[in-house]
């Protein structure tokens, strides 16, 4: 075992990668259920979008193009769960469910084909002299464009959740929908318009996966990020910083159990796999004493009656 | 314009229609989708529902019939009653991994003995394994409030990692020359979960599953604890006033699940699978949950819907070698069923109303 190949520098900057898709995918989901929606089917959406990115990359041999699709992609499935839960009022925890094992197969069936083909690599922000610099050009100035806007987003969602009057509608809808009925705010429109929201981040999150992070596509290869999205929600306690604050240490968990695999640590491999999965578990059952701030009609059904 | 208007109470003869029509929905969306695929859709569906009961090799598909529907029946049951209360196990997969690693484990620990008493030795293990691992969330539930979904999904991918472990090291065959897997337990008599008549399928598997069924149906008609569980399901304020014991209902309901996912991938891994490999689990765990809801969480329902779903995975596995349909099609194809039933069964507890004219609902 060889410690010392661990280099730090690398840690961090792999790091903020590792975060990366299961951030912007937990930020969609934030939005969702501060509008008083529980979406479980994260990990259906990451999976269609990683697919229908890898693939639109693969044809136009563009990234930007892939990532457009991919989000195209992950909306497109959340208006199945839209109808089911806004218009055909179904159960919110099985339409979630229905989602993921949907979105399983059809990115399974849409992905024939694409095994084991590399995709067009998505650039480095390269700027000449800050990008060089050492330590900080990796960590700062080194990453490919989405991991900027991972963290664009946290701070655009938090910003509009406290100041937009639209975030304030959207907290109303999420707390109490009767009430935001009453005073004559569209519940359901506005509803869809977060679960599409939900939908295309999750999809930008899966195709950050098959086109940044792995890079190539497999059957499945999203192995649970989307509940880990779900869960960051939770351990986020609906907060746009603090979803960023889980994903870090999440991305860190999961590249340290990487270098240490790599290093040949005495402890077998399948053990570190599934650490990041049990530290998610134990994180959860910490943030779980805070239930105060889940939005209060979260997971409700809501049908006006006038 | 629709517009929905609720029912007073929920009819009864959607209940009964819905998943019927979900099943005919998802037949002609199946249909078109079999179609963009390049196949004759026709033959896909008859291939799918009608060649595994009466096609020319039926004789050899009918047992199978039973041996992929005992696990689903075993586990839906199971969950079914959580569901019921609001309790949501989505972690069945890692339960049933955990039964078969305990069922195998005790039995392969007597290897090469024979005994009469391994067999039950090994039920009891392979109960327990999946109790204790629903038990994790189940604990978590009542003593911190965590949420269960997560925590039992989560557990899911804990439990493959554990089941590679194993079959790589713990219960690697000694004689298996290096290759990953544990030693075939149809080879060792005391621990073979063997067909009980020859060529029907049935094993002690399925006959669990009956057993379940029944059982399940007198706890919720006949029980007390099974009138908590509906009436938490239907109305957790009135159940907690009823004296209703929130953290009662949470462990028994996980805890049953588990055992009975447990069960099911014990007697799986002694019976048609026969050792502990690294890709064991085929996703029973998951495709129940469709089976619970489309048996509409009723014992009698779930015998249905479980048979019909094991249906699909033989017709499927007929379509992919005869019409080269892709597995992924088939799953995409069970997914969508249980998207059709949510979505008609608002007709359950909703009229359908155009515009403001009183007129009937007609099926989606």
């Amino acid at each position: 075992m060889d410690l010392s190949a661990i280099n730090p520098v690398l840690l961090i900057a792999s790091l903020m990668v590792a975060a990366t898709a299961v951030m912007i995918a937990a930020i969609g989901e934030l939005i969702v259920e501060r509008a008083g929606v529980l979406n479980l089917g994260v990990e259906g959406m990451m999976i269609t979008g990683a697919i229908c990115g890898f693939a639109v990359a693969v044809q136009t041999g563009s990234p930007t193009a892939g990532f457009i699709a991919a989000a195209a992609g992950g909306a497109a499935l959340s208006m199945l769960f839209a109808f089911l839960t806004q218009f055909a009022l179904a159960n919110q925890v099985a339409s979630g469910l229905a989602l993921t094992l949907f979105g399983l197969g059809l990115s399974a069936l849409l992905g024939q084909g694409y095994q084991g083909i590399k995709p067009p690599s998505t650039p480095r922000l390269d700027i000449p002299v800050l990008s060089d610099l050492p330590w900080v050009g990796r960590i700062v100035f080194g990453h490919d464009l989405m991991v900027y806007f991972g963290l664009a987003l946290v701070a655009a969602t938090w910003a509009f959740l406290k100041y937009a009057r639209a975030g304030l509608v959207l907290r109303a809808v999420g707390e109490n929908h009767d009430a935001a009925h009453a005073l004559g705010y569209k519940v359901v429109r506005i509803r869809v318009l977060a679960i599409a929201f939900g939908g295309a981040m999750a999809g930008l999150g899966g195709a950050y996966i098959s086109l940044v992070r792995v890079p190539q596509w497999t059957e499945g290869m999203t192995a649970g990020i989307g509940w880990i999205a779900l869960a960051l929600v939770v351990f986020a306690s609906w907060k746009p910083w603090r979803v960023l604050l889980g994903a870090y240490l999440f991305g860190g968990v999961t590249v340290l159990q990487l270098n240490l695999q790599a290093a040949g640590i005495a402890i077998p491999v399948e053990y570190l796999s599934m650490s990041p999965y049990i530290i998610t578990i134990v994180v959860l059952v910490i943030m779980s004493a805070d239930k105060s701030r889940a939005p209060a009609s979260l997971g409700r059904i809501f049908h006006a009656t006038h | 314009m629709l517009r929905l208007e609720k029912r007073r109470q929920p009819s009864r003869a959607f209940a009964w229609a819905t998943p019927v029509l979900a099943v005919v929905a998802t037949m002609i969306f199946g249909g078109l989708l079999f179609a963009a695929l390049g196949k004759d859709p026709l033959v896909a569906i008859r291939t799918i529902f009608w060649d595994p009961l009466f096609g020319q090799h039926a004789f050899y598909y009918r047992p199978q019939l039973l041996v992929k529907g005992g696990p689903l029946i075993l586990i839906a049951i199971g969950l079914s009653l959580g569901f019921r209360a609001g309790i949501w196990n989505i972690g069945a997969e890692g339960q049933y991994i955990l039964g078969a690693i305990c069922g195998a484990g005790v039995g392969l620990a007597f290897y090469p003995m024979e005994g009469w008493f391994i067999f039950p030795l090994m039920v009891i293990a392979g109960a327990l394994g999946g109790l204790v691992w629903a038990m994790i969330p189940g604990l978590l539930k009542v003593k911190f409030g965590t949420n269960e979904i997560l925590v039992s999904l989560m557990l899911v991918y804990v439990a493959e990692q554990l089941l590679a472990s194993v079959s790589l090291g713990l219960l690697k065959n000694p004689q298996g020359f290096g290759f990953p897997g544990s030693r075939n337990l149809q080879q060792y008599d005391s621990a073979h979960n063997a067909e009980l008549i020859a060529g029907t399928g049935m094993h002690w598997g399925v006959a669990a599953a009956f057993i379940a069924v029944i059982f399940a149906y007198i706890l919720l008609t006949r029980h007390q604890l099974g009138y908590h569980i509906r009436l938490t399901g239907e109305a957790p304020r009135a159940a907690r006033f009823a004296g209703v014991s929130p953290t009662r209902l949470v462990l028994f309901c996980l805890g049953i699940s588990g055992a009975c996912a447990g069960l099911a991938g014990m007697f799986e891994v002694s019976g048609p699978a026969g050792q502990v490999t690294i890709d064991f689990n085929t996703g029973y765990g998951f495709t129940a949950i469709i089976v619970a809801f489309l048996g509409r969480l009723h014992p009698v329902g779930i015998l249905l819907a479980g048979l019909l779903m094991a249906l699909t995975y033989i017709g499927g596995e007929i379509a992919q070698s005869g019409l080269g349909l892709p597995a992924a099609a088939i799953q995409m194809f069970q997914g969508m069923l249980l998207f059709f039933l949510l979505a008609v069964d608002v007709l359950t507890g909703y009229r359908l109303r155009l515009g403001g004219a009183t007129k009937e609902g007609e099926a989606a």
